[in-house]
């Protein structure tokens, strides 16, 4: 049995040992905002926030989060409201098919945590573990500075 | 990709963990941050059947200046080496070196003692660790030893340290007032270094250029003579055995050894030294 706070709301499910978290937020909890991309810790699409910061889901397991605080994508927006990083990405149009979207979004909030106004470079520095096969980035990175209420182009 | 089905077991204290180890032996494999085993176990590469869990071991996580020397624990994470502020003035080449492993994502969860303990040729921290004459704290049964970093990696992915044993600490003698440079050549931005270089005064170690990080003795030799950096740099695949395969051919590595180490040794020359920056 693990039990792991996810957007807020106590989770307590039994899974077997070799569970990974993102098969926890997916399959046993249904929240599929999730992705599964590489599935080899590469491509950050799997990205959640463990404790406040950015991890690939793919590789923790739910029983390493037992006991933690796990933040997906369903848990950015609040109210009805989007989170400004959600707000941002669809401003600036930082995506094209969507399926690096939520990892991207997490990497940013926890990017955003640690450094409120980054640089376009930071950004990019930042991001090196997410990978997008649509945008070349750039709408990504002026996502992100609009999101940090920064001058969108540098 | 699902890991084989194993034990998993959280220790909370290190005793915990070695009496674990103990009543498992062989069977157990210990997790730190997960991101070099897990992987493998994805891939069945490992297939332990328990797992012992130390990231519980809170007291294992910490950067502390010992006199002239700074004690890591073994738990503590590349993001927080990398911003340390022991380490940016006493050891600013293993900060560095643990902010180019991998990217943030990793970087929140690969620790400094799971990097050493796993002992991959193409680590960047373990080499940075050689280069800085670091010392591994490792504890058993039968109490503590300290190990040189120069005695404990055998081969690739294999090291000194007992299967009833844990890696507790690493110590690593102030570099302030040295220069440092550190050079990583890789395909991608988060990709293992093909051949990486780290250097700190004097002393040049090399990553992926044979089955563990290994000293470029030559080059520090020809140093130490006086030599020019670009002549000294000539040495450096001197002793070493890369592999020879798709990414890059053993000729390739070679070449690319002597560049680096000559950058790394420009660096070392020109950057201010650790401490003043």
């Amino acid at each position: 049995m693990v039990h792991i706070e996810v957007n807020g709301r106590a989770t307590a499910e039994e899974v077997e040992d070799r569970t990974l978290l993102v098969h926890y937020v997916r399959d046993v909890l249904g929240l599929t905002g999730t992705n599964v991309g590489c599935d080899t810790t590469s491509c950050g699409a799997c990205t959640v926030l463990l404790d406040g910061e950015s991890v690939k889901s793919c590789t923790v397991l739910a029983a390493q989060a037992d006991g933690h605080a796990v933040t997906t994508v369903e848990g950015l927006g609040a109210n009805g409201e989007l989170h400004p990083v959600q707000r941002a990405f669809r401003e600036q149009h930082g995506l094209q098919c969507g399926f690096c979207t939520p990892g991207m979004m997490m990497a940013s909030v926890s990017l955003l945590n640690e450094n409120p106004k980054p640089s376009r470079d930071e950004v990019r520095v930042a991001l090196e573990g997410n990978l997008c096969r649509c945008t070349g980035y750039h709408n990504i990175v002026s996502a992100v500075m609009d999101a940090s209420k920064q001058e969108v182009e540098g | 990709m699902i890991p084989a089905a194993f034990t998993y077991r959280r220790a909370s204290t290190v005793d915990e963990a070695l009496a674990l180890l103990a009543e498992h032996g062989d069977d157990a494999k210990v997790l730190a941050g997960g991101h070099s085993l897990l992987p493998l176990m994805k891939l069945r590469f490992a297939a332990p059947e328990v797992l012992i869990d130390m990231a519980g071991v809170a007291d294992l996580r910490y950067v502390r200046l010992d006199g002239d020397r700074v004690r890591i624990g073994a738990l503590t994470r590349y993001h927080d080496l990398q911003h340390d502020g022991i380490l940016l003035e006493h050891a600013r080449l293993v900060a560095h070196a643990a902010g180019e492993v991998g990217d943030p994502q990793v970087r929140h969860r690969g620790t400094i003692g799971g990097s050493v303990a796993h002992a991959d040729p193409a680590a960047d921290v373990p080499a940075a660790l050689l280069a800085s004459d670091a010392t591994l704290v490792i504890t058993g049964p039968q109490g503590t030893r300290e190990v040189p970093i120069t005695e404990f990696f055998l081969g690739p992915f294999t090291t000194s340290l007992g299967a009833d044993e844990l890696l507790t600490e690493i110590v690593v003698p102030s570099h302030a007032g040295q220069g440092w440079g550190f050079e990583k050549f890789t395909r991608r931005a988060i990709d293992w270094a093909i051949v990486g270089v780290a250097a700190v005064g004097g002393s040049v170690a090399l990553i992926n250029m044979a089955g563990t990080p290994l000293r470029a003795r030559a080059v520090e030799a020809a140093l130490a003579d006086g030599a020019s950096i670009e002549d000294a740099a000539a040495h450096a695949a001197e002793g070493t055995s890369p592999v020879d395969e798709a990414h890059a051919g053993a000729d390739y590595r070679k070449h690319l050894a002597g560049v680096l180490t000559a950058r790394a040794l420009e660096q070392v020359a020109g950057r201010p030294p650790a401490g003043l920056t």
